[in-house]
């Protein structure tokens, strides 16, 4: 029997993950150094884990309210208060999901009226444009480019604008490229969403990991507050992928119907996790800086080394992502991700995994040990030596 | 803080090429920054975390709290060097606290050390009294934790 035809036809027509294809490669191939990975290296800091586990050993088991453990939503006010410049109200400003995965379904699900469109840049994280379809809403990329340093303009959201938009989805610093903005040019963003009425929807989860200047939040800026979600999580800046804990913060309207979905959807979220995150909160500052330093001094490594190499790559203000131009080799991201696990057994993800608009780039995620970041170069160097001789 | 000394801390076990090609200098340069730091008395050497039994290695270990005169003048700093100087003493410190100075040693037996500690500590002038706790179980050395396998932590090899 076809079973093909009782799948609703908005999910038969999203396009398999680009990650996806790639990982059943580099699943086949044994001890390859995989740059390709998208979380640190580090497990979460012991004083976070041994949180869970007293959570655990004192009954911890139950469901907690819709929104939240109070504790935890009122740690996350602190926080984002003091972090970023935005005051939140935890009684009903302030909703804890499962990751910012949650986060960013619960918005498209509350926000999105079929037919609405959803502007977002790219390249992006893999999840925003299957996000927005699933919601029954019209994916609008914008195009970021490595001239810019991956930031986006202004320019770029006018040309790409259309009657019909409603949403604007930031991700900043972002997942692929470590492009960020600058306050100048967050400023000109929030004014082109103010003139065009959008809602924005502020995907900060790698905000932590800023390296250089001052991380603005979009929602600290004035008037703004109204008409942003501010989505953020634990899973990079401390390490907490597998917990899979995450928040959003925003106007209590919107908390509210956000909050609607979820609890016929998810219920709440972990509470052994909703427990480690307070201890993060709490305490995990240092520990947390510690990551970041050492994946400060990462970057600069392997970021000189890809331009030595020959494949132009700009300094990635934050996260943990390095996004060379790998066009010098004369093949395409693909081909030359696919040789590069073939020939010299080091993983990274062609870029177009993240859209259009990674086309001739590839990511490499730097939040790996000095080891094999250094061998990785060493492998990655010969065989551009190799295939530019070629060409 | 010194780049070398940074990637010293913080790039375990690379080896010397790999440290320059991370700190962009030729090897024969990256070894004379070594040895130079060598000789500002920074880096006294290096040596090997390993995870070995008692009667692999042979060596028993403990700690002596000791409480010892100050001397007018040099404060502890005279006899706690002089005890320091031993072979059996592997580390010294001095402590806030009920004691003055707590001391590892290591030695090739129970006797040798109750002997190090009778024969030449306690007899030291100035040595007011010690306490010997041997140790009999490591769980985590310098950083590394020793108990059990290794396990690999489980990160998917490619992950959005
Ligand atoms: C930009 C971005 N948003 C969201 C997520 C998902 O985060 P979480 O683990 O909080 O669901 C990721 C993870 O890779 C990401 O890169």
């Amino acid at each position: 029997m076809d079973q093909s035809r009782f799948i609703a036809k908005h999910v038969v027509n999203l396009p398999k993950s680009g990650i996806r294809d790639f990982f059943d490669i580099v699943a086949k191939m044994k001890d390859a150094i995989s740059l390709g990975v998208g979380e640190p290296d580090f497990d979460t800091p012991w004083h976070i884990r041994e949180a869970g586990i007293y959570a655990l050993e004192k009954g911890k088991t139950h469901y907690t309210s819709n929104l939240g453990l109070l504790e935890l939503r009122r740690a996350i006010c602190k926080y984002v208060e003091k972090n970023f410049s935005a005051s939140y109200v935890p009684e009903n400003e302030v909703i804890i999901t499962v990751g910012v995965s949650e986060g960013l379904d619960l918005a498209c699900r509350a926000l999105i009226n079929p037919g609405d469109k959803v502007m977002y840049h790219q390249p992006c994280y893999v999840s925003y444009s299957p996000s927005i379809t699933l919601a029954h809403g019209i994916p609008v990329p914008v195009p970021t480019f490595a001239k810019d340093n991956f930031a986006l303009t202004v320019e770029a959201l006018r040309a790409a604008w259309q009657p019909g938009c409603k949403v604007l989805m930031l991700n900043l610093p972002c997942n692929p490229t470590g492009g960020t903005c600058d306050r100048a040019q967050i400023e000109a963003i929030a004014k082109f969403a103010v003139e065009k009425d959008l809602i924005v929807l502020s995907d900060e989860i790698y905000s932590e990991l800023t390296f250089e200047g001052v991380h603005t939040s979009i929602a600290s800026l004035p008037g703004m507050k109204e008409r942003v979600i501010f989505l953020h999580g634990f899973s990079k800046a401390f390490a907490m992928t597998g917990w899979r804990i995450g928040y959003a913060c925003g106007p209590a309207a919107l908390i509210e119907a956000m909050m609607k979905v979820h609890q016929y959807s998810m219920l709440c979220a972990s509470i052994i996790s909703q427990e480690a995150a307070i201890e993060a909160l709490v305490r995990g500052e240092d520990g947390m800086k510690k990551m970041r330093d050492q994946y400060h001094r990462r970057r600069d490594f392997i970021v000189r080394r890809f331009n030595e190499i020959g494949l132009k790559c700009h300094l990635p203000r934050g996260s943990f992502y390095a996004f060379p131009d790998v066009s010098m080799t004369g093949m395409n991201e693909k081909d030359f991700a696919i040789s590069l696990l073939q020939t010299e057994k080091v993983a990274i993800v062609p870029g177009t995994a993240f859209g259009e608009n990674g086309r001739g780039f590839c990511r490499a995620c730097f939040a790996t040990s000095y080891e094999q970041l250094v061998e990785a170069a060493t492998r990655i160097e010969r065989h551009v030596a190799a295939v530019a001789g070629k060409k | 803080m010194n780049p070398l000394v940074e990637l010293l801390l913080d790039g375990g076990s690379l080896s010397t090429a790999q440290m320059a090609q991370v700190l962009k200098l030729s090897e024969a340069e990256l070894n004379s920054q070594l040895e130079a730091l060598k000789k500002e008395g920074v880096l006294l050497g290096f040596r090997p975390v390993l995870n070995l039994s008692n009667e692999e290695t042979g060596v028993v270990r403990a700690v002596i709290e000791v409480r010892i005169t100050p001397e007018r003048g040099g404060g502890f700093n005279r006899l706690a060097e002089r005890i320091s100087r031993f072979d059996e003493v592997e580390s010294c410190y001095l402590m806030s606290g009920g004691y003055d100075l707590l001391v590892f040693v290591n030695g090739a037996s129970l006797q040798r050390v109750a002997a190090f500690v009778s024969e030449k500590l306690s007899t030291i002038e100035g040595v007011l009294s010690t306490a010997t706790h041997f140790m009999l179980r490591a769980y985590k050395e310098h950083g590394f934790m020793l108990g059990g396998k290794v396990v690999e932590s489980e990160r998917l090899k490619v992950s959005p």
